[in-house]
């Protein structure tokens, strides 16, 4: 316990201090890390703590993200509304969706998340005038906070990331360990036994889906923040793939596993595809190897080699 | 609950799965505290009843009556909150959770703490003193930080019945308690159902029939389904019919 507090100190100092001493281009990947890893660690929320697989966790992310996106155009640049109307959008979005998702279980769950996310992702796809299709929504501005600070000042909008991915991993540690958390392990573990203890199960598993939909509102409201920019790819598979790929690759159900997942693959991505045009191919391979060499993924190994340590 | 009433009443309960009836027809009766044995050769249909009793499953036909209310049509989770508890055949447990989390899920079940998301659990006193009072009063306290998985058998069989216990129920239905345990831990499991609150209605499966003699105060026989035979203890060991089907010469 101690020593998790002192890591934490330490990426703490090292989040602080970063965009100081780092070039604009890797403080950009950074912001980006901090986004995913909002997004990442929502889906753990469902997938590592509930049991919940999901192929179509972009829906809720990028739903939030075009509510952010069109309010921006079309009606307000005040923060607060915009919050407010985000995470709404993903919580109706994963409360409907979820009704739909948890008449099935197992393979079948996965699949109809999948097809639940495409019909949003056609959808924004198709209808041209209010979505933009194929182009998106360009020219997003950054919200204003009323306060006396301003969002286009890139280390201050840095800090206001770091600050909703702070909240964000604080309100989401403290709900895996409450009672309520416990119960979502417990469902994830024996659904049958939970029931015979007078839990609702069905009730636990869609308030674990909506909350997890409603984080990664958050996360895809400040994409959009980020990169001026909402596009149909932002609710597309490819976004659910690669968000599922960095809990994996941190570890399930572990809420900090899917934060270093979110780091690696912002920064491998970014790495690999200067070097090769074919990068989603590595991505693959890694997924691979993950699955095969560490299942439980970086915090699994961590974990095995500090216990190895701690006998010699 | 009225002076006199039944705690559970199952009411010409059929339950067929195809064309193959696993119940036909059963009424049973139990009184406040009574301890009963359910035997019959395998596929008497005595976990289905179980099933049936605690919502696993659907019966084709009949009534479940908790505490005077028809409960055949409620969700096993409300039936649960009524004061109905069960263990099962084969453990079903939080494999990967520590015994003090799984004792504490069970204590938390039927309180408002288990929608609580803003506060670790273990803040709650209340919530842990009682997981300790239990750990301890069942020999569970050394390993209460062990997983279950890493559990023995004979030990995770203890927790089934601790987790049922900890939801203070007053029907407690144990589905072959006893089951693959050693003859040892046979005994030590079979005290501490012995030594369980008197006032508890305890209804259980049993395979072994000297474990089934020696808890139970009343015997069901079930047979292809059906209620074939009912009385004390010594009627059961008398009766010609259960020795026939399921007793053979070996309780004599």
């Amino acid at each position: 316990m101690r020593r998790s507090t002192l890591i934490a100190a330490v990426i703490l100092a090292v989040l602080v201090v970063w965009p100081f001493v780092v070039p604009a281009y890797t403080r950009g990947l950074m912001i980006q890390t901090l986004i995913l890893a909002i997004f990442a660690m929502s889906l753990d929320v469902q997938l590592g703590y509930t049991g919940l697989p999901s192929l179509g966790h972009a829906a809720y992310f990028g739903a939030a993200g075009f509510t952010a996106a069109l309010l921006i155009l079309h009606v307000t640049t005040n923060f607060w509304p915009i919050l407010a109307a985000c995470l709404g959008v993903a919580a109706l979005g994963a409360a409907l969706f979820g009704l739909l998702a948890l008449q099935t279980t197992g393979a079948y769950f996965l699949m109809i998340t999948l097809a639940l996310a495409q019909v949003l992702w056609g959808l924004a796809f198709k209808w041209r005038s209010f979505t933009g299709g194929e182009d998106g929504l360009p020219g997003v501005s950054r919200p204003d906070l009323k306060l006396p600070i301003s969002l286009w000042n890139d280390t201050t909008f840095y800090f206001f990331v770091l600050i909703t991915f702070l909240i964000s991993t604080a309100l989401l540690l403290l709900l895996v360990r409450s009672p309520f958390g416990q119960a979502l392990k417990g469902v994830r573990e024996n659904a049958l036994r939970m029931r015979a203890l007078g839990y609702n199960v069905w009730l636990f598993k869609y308030l674990g889906f909506i909350i997890a939909g409603v984080f990664a509102g958050v996360a895809g409201m400040l994409f959009v923040f980020y990169n001026g920019h909402v596009s149909a790819s932002d609710l597309s598979i490819t976004m659910s793939g690669r968000v599922l790929l960095m809990v994996i690759l941190g570890g399930t159900g572990t809420l900090v596993g899917p934060i270093f997942g979110s780091f690696a693959i912002v920064f491998l991505e970014n790495e690999i595809s200067s070097q090769i045009e074919r990068w989603p191919i590595v991505m693959g391979a890694i997924y691979i190897a993950v699955v095969l060499f560490a299942p439980q993924g970086v915090i699994g190994l961590l974990k095995s080699w500090s216990a190895r340590w701690g006998r010699a | 609950m009225g002076a006199g009433m039944k705690p559970l009443l199952v009411e010409s309960v059929t339950k067929n799965f195809g064309g193959f009836n696993a119940l036909n027809g059963v009424t049973l009766d139990f009184e406040p505290g009574e301890r009963r044995a359910i035997i019959g050769p395998n596929g008497a249909g005595k976990t289905t009843l179980f099933n049936v009793i605690t919502g696993v499953l659907p019966p084709s036909a009949g009534r479940v009556v908790l505490f005077g209310r028809d409960v055949t049509r409620l969700p096993m989770h409300r039936r649960s909150a009524l004061g109905l508890a069960r263990t099962f055949q084969i453990n079903t447990l939080f494999p990967k959770l520590t015994i003090t989390e799984n004792v504490a899920l069970a204590v938390q079940a039927q309180t408002r703490l288990r929608y609580v998301c803003y506060r670790p659990w273990r803040a709650y006193r209340a919530l842990t003193e009682r997981c300790d009072a239990l750990l301890t009063a069942w020999g569970l306290w050394d390993l209460r930080d062990a997983r279950v998985s890493e559990l023995s058998y004979g030990d995770q069989r203890q927790v089934e019945i601790v987790l049922a216990m900890a939801t203070q129920p007053k029907v407690l239905l144990l589905d072959e308690p006893t089951a693959g345990l050693s003859t040892a831990e046979t005994a030590v499991v079979t005290a501490l159902i012995k030594q369980l609150d008197p006032s508890i209605t305890i209804v259980l499966i049993e395979h072994d029939m000297d474990v089934a003699l020696h808890l139970a105060e009343r015997i069901t026989v079930l047979h292809y389904g059906e209620k074939v035979a009912e009385g004390s203890p010594e009627e059961i060991k008398t009766n010609p019919l259960v020795a026939e089907i399921y007793l053979g010469a070996g309780l004599t």
